[in-house]
């Protein structure tokens, strides 16, 4: 269904759907539901559905559609054939990228048996620099990471937020929190959706939200409303940082030989410079008062500064003036917008009186709260600029001491996790063996260059090149550059191609056209350079037509699922939470979940943890997997209901009954954390050992945020040359040393510099509809009659400007493409930006939708002006985030020009009609009248 | 609003039929007072015929505008509330009453007078309910208009007076003249009732405005009706026509509707022929299709402002 | 006398279409049901809904508010759509004044469309019956679901609680408090129709000190 993982009710009559409607008893959506999940009826009686595996016709083209179903029984034998022989030669050949990424413990796990480093789910092209920055920064982020704490904030700030993530919780929350009388500021270029309630709604162009951030860090700094205390005590803020010249260590915090490292992956004999003895001490020794601005010079002659004085000299220049300029917002505005958060968090900060012990041992009677809540997602996330901007916005909420506190930002279980999580992929390409399982998962958090995949030539080991020079920190991959690497067969080629629930040959793709044309592509000897592409989806996607085997997955209805906490689960403030779905009605065709097909195959192709050491299959199918497969002794997918009689939570032995535990109790297994264990859960001396013992974490280090990153000033210090070990390339090694910036900054999208701001001076964004779930949607006939057809939305004045009319035909071109479509005006967007709904446009056919359905005559795709690769004079590359890979879709810069007269009212680029594939609804029906249970008919 | 043929045809149909009957009553009782010749019982029997015929057809189109035609009858339960309740009542009963009155003067039944009275009646009573539906939606401010009954009676009377002339110059050849007169005296009337409501609407200032509409103030633009799919309320509540097209069936409803008949039909009694003033009947029943078209199609509705726009 | 009534949070809607697609999938199966839908895959489908959410712009850049706007039968107290029906098909019930139709009794005729200001009544094109918002009085008196699933399937599908339901007479109900203390108002007062919803007007938090202040409907 969607990512927001609601409990629902399904409520049958004669064995079908009456209605689905929420579930009250459900922690997240606490009984409501959304437009998607009240349409889930016409998504189970899509024309669309896939109901038997296809096999591309021997002398078919790809992309053509013509593909005959097949048996199970072949698919996987031929499934199995090929993989197996990939797997007994060279396994990074098999790469599985998954759209949908609910089951990244399972997909992961699979990936890493199978001894593939090329797995990633979505995030690369969806939020990774929410994630990373964020997690980077203070151990945690937005969305099932954690959140703002609107029950007891009074001043919340969002920005740049997709209207659908974390949707139904949020507008509980706004909501609950608007009507107690708090206050809502939203800073978006577009006002729609969640900012339409707001009470302020501050516009700022695309791509510049860093600039903001800085000056409100400027601000905050400059008019001492930052939360000194907080920053001393539980940020590196007082950490003493090397500033001498010729030290290795250059840049980092000075690491004390007289103390003890205790953890070795993250040290903690850090100096602070005691205010009141005047003199570098240990960090956090008793009684010590860290000061964190001036310069030192330590007893050996070392020059350091505290960390924070170096934040304060980096953002001396960002002032409101400075950054009025870059945003669009008035100076005045972010002078009072500072003010207003620092005043709100100092003066109407508060004491729940919860005694806590810190993890230096140090007892707390109360609790304190700083009322002021940030809540961010793609608006920030997707630029190449994002991590730093994210890191901005993590500091910003650093300084205003609201981290995991009462009324700020509160993380969920198993977050916060160290800064960076200690979990590695493999940092070497020799780790990928044939027949052997990589000895760590394919995704990991890198610390230093040390963690990178290369290999001994220091080129990508993966597929994406993530995790390499070009994107150090993909911890979520780079599913986006994916197909343009295969089909360049940089860096090497590869065979097989799964991919789970992506659009890739659509919206999912930045570039559609040319991946339409790329996995079409043949070689020399007439062999297509992506040999086999395996596609499992529930629907006739666009992607399915470039299929060489179609797998049908099931419904959300029809399956078996887990929202894990070994994956993504759907943990609430006060503790660890997961949830199941149990199937409601029975699979339609021959749909098999996603999940069995990888259960069935792992089990024929003898991947260890799912075979006996005789080679005998372990698990059943995916429910039994689901109970019995441990990550350690007493760990397991699920939280609930453990143990031989399911009494125990958290740990415990398989219990052979814990589906139908979870079942009769809301499919929801909840864990309070104990009062003294809700906040302050980063430094919070209970809580870590606490969830160390229940397998949350490894290790029970205090996660100080790092205000300063360590990290980045490794990869600095590579780029420098001053760093023994790996070096970058020389094509990148300045931009390795510009972007790592252990301090946050604000610099132009990758692609500002190979776009004519003249030329093209707007930005073009796309928003997510509400009743929408990416292109899933558009065959669902409820939800499509709310959007059949999209229009751009343009501020008046600059559409007239172009003589652009409202509702008339128009182009809008970047560098890379153009696409004609109808303008809407609209006064709610500021007007260096315009936009649309993303997703709506569809392909004629795809979706099993008529072919002259507006989807397809009037909607368009904004993908069509987006490319996923840039060119610099050193040569193609990725149009993402240089630190981590985050695809930069809402940097492309464009212009607008009305349509000629005599031009075809219809969109452009328009693509050749896709046939329905066997298995789909043979006849569309030229109207339903949907009554559940046709016997009971009044 | 958007104009329905079976409408159209409806009150047009009924309204020459109204009038036909006025104009063949107005002969029989001009007849008694001594006003005019009497005329042969076969003029008021072909009349009365088609009287009910028009009224048959009328009836007929209007089944064309039900949903469930088969539960017509239904319609004559809320005649207390409901004007078109009263029209499926008065209908019926004003072609009852003018079959009897036909059938008095075919069969020679004395009391034919007092049958026509009451057929008279009933028939000011129907222009009175098939008015009133449209006066009577008051949202509608275009049809809620003072000149809307007196639209309806004056059209329907002079078509049916204008039916009557061709059928006095075939069956009562000496009725000719009076019933031209008739035709064009009322088809001026009809005019001039016509620009004065013209005008009138012209004039209209809509009560609902988009800030009543949804309660806020200042300057208001709708972005989404809520589908970019239809609804039926994008279908039944807006013409879907061109200003230009408005503007050309105005010209076009005022020339055929009146002016060209009045011309043809004092020209044809004048000339006695009989192609002329049946001419002028044909050309007036096509204008006052238009004119209905553009009478139904002109009201603007309040809801619209609810559906205005899509994104 | 009991009015039943929703009252729409125009200070909290963020049109999430949620009480649209709910509204239909109770009502498709339901007594009103089932809701037609032409074309549903094909170019111009047309659905019969019985609520639908709109977008206004108010105001100028950059001081716009985007209004998120839901819309159904608001079940007027004087319904012009009742005593226009001919067959008595229309009626407002006297013991809860929620206006319904008897499809059995229905006719198509329209005319109750006409006399409809707000445009809240849709022609089934498959039953060609009109139809309407029902107030779910097939839920909210349904004694087989739980007490606290008795409302209508927009109100309990809302996720910003935007739709309150109630007694609009019963001056200590929910609907009553919230229109009398945040000055609910009522739609096109022009036509004195006494629509029984109601709509709150938005709010605005201003900054330092944050104190609620109404930003004055109409």
């Amino acid at each position: 269904m969607c990512a927001c993982r609601c409990g629902i009710r399904v409520h049958l009559r004669d064995g079908e759907v009456r209605y689905i409607d929420g579930n009250p008893e459900h922690p997240v959506n606490k009984g409501v539901i959304c437009a998607k999940g009240a349409s889930g009826i016409m998504k189970q009686n899509s024309p669309a559905r896939l109901t038997q595996p296809l096999k591309r016709k021997a002398g078919a083209e790809r992309g053509a559609g013509e593909l005959e179903p097949i048996s199970w029984d072949e698919a996987f034998a031929i499934l199995e054939e090929r993989l197996a022989r990939i797997r007994a030669t060279d396994p990074k050949k098999f790469a599985l990228f998954t759209g949908r990424d609910q089951m990244q413990a399972l997909t992961g796990l699979f990936a890493r048996q199978f001894g593939t480093p090329n797995y990633a789910a979505h995030g690369g092209f969806c939020s990774v620099n929410m994630a990373a920055g964020m997690i980077y920064t203070i151990g945690g982020s937005f969305w099932e990471f954690g959140g703002p704490d609107l029950e007891r904030a009074k001043l919340f700030v969002m920005i740049g937020t997709a209207e659908d993530h974390h949707s139904n919780p949020l507008k509980i929350a706004i909501s609950k929190f608007k009507r107690a009388g708090g206050r809502f500021i939203s800073i978006n270029p577009i006002r729609t959706g969640y900012s339409a309630i707001a009470d302020e709604w501050i516009p700022i162009r695309p791509g510049t939200d860093g600039a903001l951030l800085l000056a409100l860090i400027h601000e905050l700094i400059a008019t001492d409303l930052y939360d000194r205390e907080f920053l001393a005590r539980y940020t590196n803020a007082g950490f003493l940082i090397d500033l001498a010249e010729a030290s290795a260590r250059h840049g980092l915090p000075v690491l004390d030989a007289a103390s003890p490292t205790v953890y070795p992956l993250y040290p903690q004999n850090h100096l602070w410079w005691d205010r009141a003895l005047g003199k570098a001490v240990a960090s956090h020794a008793p009684g010590a008062q860290a000061e964190i601005v001036g310069a030192y010079t330590l007893a050996d002659g070392t020059p350091v500064k505290p960390a924070f004085e170096l934040l304060r000299e980096q953002v001396r220049g960002n002032t409101p003036e400075w950054a009025a300029e870059v945003t669009g917002v008035a100076a005045a505005t972010i002078r009072r917008l500072a003010r207003e958060m620092g005043a709100t968090a100092r003066e109407q900060a508060f004491e729940l009186p919860i005694a806590w012990t810190d993890c230096w041992g140090v007892e707390h009677e109360s609790v304190t709260g700083r009322p002021v809540a940030f809540h961010a997602m793609r608006g920030l996330a997707a630029h190449s600029n994002g991590f730093q901007t994210v890191r901005s916005l993590a500091i910003l909420m650093s300084l205003l001491g609201t981290i995991d506190r009462p009324g700020g930002f509160l993380h969920k279980a198993p977050y916060p996790r160290s800064i960076p999580p200690s979990s590695k992929a493999p940092n070497s390409t020799a780790a990928v063996k044939p027949n052997t399982p990589l000895a760590a998962p394919p995704l990991g958090w890198p610390a230093s260059p040390d963690d990178l995949f290369l290999d001994e030539a220091g080129n990508p080991g993966r597929i994406d090149k993530g995790f390499s020079w070009e994107s150090p920190l993909a911890v979520h991959g780079l599913m986006h550059n994916v197909i343009t690497n295969a089909w360049r067969q940089n860096p090497y080629p590869i065979d097989t191609l799964m991919i789970f629930m992506a659009n890739m040959a659509w919206n999912s793709a930045m570039n559609p056209s040319d991946v339409r044309r790329m996995l079409n592509d043949k070689d020399a000897e007439g062999e297509y350079k992506i040999p086999f592409l395996v596609v499992c989806d529930a629907f006739q996607s666009e992607t399915t037509a470039f299929a060489d085997l179609v797998l049908p997955d099931t419904t959300y209805l029809e399956r078996h699922d887990v929202m894990s906490l070994l994956d993504r689960p759907i943990s609430e403030f006060e503790g660890p939470t997961d949830a199941v779905r149990v199937p409601v009605v029975p699979p339609t065709g021959e749909c098999k979940p996603f999940q069995e097909v990888l259960v069935e195959l792992a089990g024929r192709l003898k991947l260890p943890e799912f075979v006996h050491a005789d080679g005998s299959r372990k698990f059943r199918d995916y429910p039994d997997f689901v109970v019995n497969w441990e990550s350690a002794p007493g760990f397991g997918f699920l939280s609930g209901w453990r143990g031989a009689n399911g009494d125990r939570s958290m740990k415990g032995e398989p219990n052979p009954r814990q589906w139908e535990m979870y079942a009769a109790n809301n499919c929801v297994h909840h864990t309070p954390l104990a009062p003294g264990h809700r906040y302050m859960r980063n430094w919070n001396g209970g809580y870590l050992k606490w969830a160390v013992e229940m397998g949350l974490r490894k290790l029970d280090n205090p996660l100080v945020i790092q205000i300063y990153s360590e990290v980045m000033q490794e990869f600095r210090l590579a780029a420098q040359g001053r760093r023994p070990g790996r070096q970058p390339p020389e094509r990148l090694r300045a931009g390795i040393e510009r972007y790592f910036d252990p301090l946050p900054f604000h610099y132009a999208p990758l692609e500002a510099a190979a776009t004519d701001p003249e030329a093209y001076p707007l930005a073009a964004v796309t928003q997510r509809p509400m009743a929408m779930y990416h292109s899933w949607d558009s065959q669902n006939a409820w939800l499509r009659q709310i959007h059949t057809h999209n229009y751009l939305f343009v501020n008046p004045g600059v559409a007239r400007a172009q003589s652009i009319a409202d509702g008339g035909w128009m182009w809008v071109e970047s560098p890379w493409g153009k696409v004609r479509c109808m303008a809407r005006y609209s006064e709610a967007v500021e007007p260096g930006t315009v936009w649309t709904w993303n997703a709506i446009g569809k392909a004629p056919g795809a979706w099993r939708l008529a072919p002259d359905a507006e989807e397809a005559r009037l909607g368009f795709l904004l993908n069509h002006l987006i490319t996923d690769e840039l060119p610099t004079p050193t040569g193609r590359i990725s149009n993402s985030d240089p630190v981590t890979g985050q695809a930069g879709w809402y940097d492309v810069r464009v212009r607008i020009r009305p349509a000629d007269a005599g031009e075809a009212a219809e969109t452009s680029p328009r693509f050749d009609e896709m046939p329905h594939l066997p298995g789909t609804r043979r006849k569309l029906p030229s109207w339903i009248a949907y009554f559940a249970g046709e016997g009971k008919r009044p | 609003m958007r104009p329905a043929y079976s409408v159209i045809f409806l009150t047009t149909l009924i309204g020459a039929g109204q009038g036909l009957f006025i104009a063949l009553y107005a002969a029989q009782a001009g007849a008694a007072l001594g006003f005019f010749p009497p005329a042969a019982q076969r003029f008021f029997v072909v009349g009365a015929s088609a009287c009910v015929a028009l009224a048959s057809l009328g009836l007929l189109a209007s089944f064309f505008h039900l949903g469930r035609p088969e539960r017509a009858w239904r319609a004559a339960a809320m005649w207390r509330t409901s004007w078109l309740s009263r029209e499926v009542i008065a209908l019926p009963v004003f072609m009852a009453a003018v079959t009897a009155w036909g059938t008095a003067h075919d069969r020679g039944w004395g009391g034919s007078l007092a049958l026509g009275a009451f057929a008279l009646a009933a028939c000011l009573a129907l222009f009175v309910c098939t008015a009133m539906i449209y006066a009577g939606v008051k949202f509608l401010q275009e049809w809620a208009s003072p000149w809307t009954l007196p639209n309806f009676v004056l059209i329907g009377s002079a078509s049916g007076f204008m039916l009557a002339v061709p059928l006095a110059a075939a069956l009562a050849p000496p009725l000719a003249s009076p019933a031209a007169a008739g035709a064009a005296a009322l088809t001026l009337a009809a005019l001039a009732a016509r620009i004065a409501s013209l005008r009138r609407n012209e004039r209209v200032r809509a009560k609902s405005t988009p800030q009543s509409a949804i309660g806020m103030r200042g300057r208001i633009e709708q972005k989404s009706q809520g589908f970019t799919g239809g609804s039926f309320n994008t279908r039944e509540f807006f013409h879907g026509a061109s200003p230009a097209t408005l503007r050309a069936v105005r010209r076009s409803f005022l020339l055929l509707g009146f002016v060209v008949p009045l011309v043809l039909v004092l020209i044809g009694a004048r000339a006695d022929s009989f192609i002329l003033v049946a001419l002028a009947a044909a050309v007036q029943y096509a204008g006052l299709v238009a004119e209905r078209w553009y009478f139904l199609a002109q009201a603007s509705h309040p809801q619209n402002l609810y559906y205005q726009c899509s994104s | 006398m009991t009015q039943l009534a929703l009252v729409i949070d125009l200070n909290v809607c963020v049109g999430c279409h949620a009480c649209v697609t709910s509204c239909k999938e109770w009502n498709t199966s339901g007594i009103a049901g089932p809701l037609a839908d032409l074309m549903p895959y094909g170019s111009d489908p047309v659905g019969t809904f019985f609520n639908r959410v709109q977008t206004f712009e108010v105001g100028q850049f950059p001081d716009t508010q985007t209004v998120h706007f839901p819309k159904s039968c608001l079940h007027c107290e004087d319904p012009p759509c009742v005593p226009v029906c001919p067959t008595g098909a229309s009626y407002k019930r006297a013991e809860d004044g929620i206006v319904l139709v008897d499809y059995d009794k229905c006719i198509g005729c329209k005319y109750c469309a006409w006399a409809c200001p707000y445009g809240a009544r849709e022609l089934d094109e498959k039953q060609k019956v009109m139809k309407k918002c029902t107030l779910c009085v097939d839920r909210i008196y349904d004694t087989e679901l739980p007490e606290s699933d008795r409302k209508p399937a927009c109100v309990m599908a809302c996720p910003t609680s935007a739709r309150i339901f109630g007694d609009i007479h019963d001056p200590d109900s929910e609907a009553s408090k919230a229109i009398r203390e945040r000055d609910g108002y009522a739609l096109m007062p022009e036509w004195k129709t006494r629509p029984a919803n109601h709509y709150l007007p938005r709010r605005t938090t201003e900054c330092d000190p944050p104190t609620p202040s109404s930003s004055s409907p109409r």
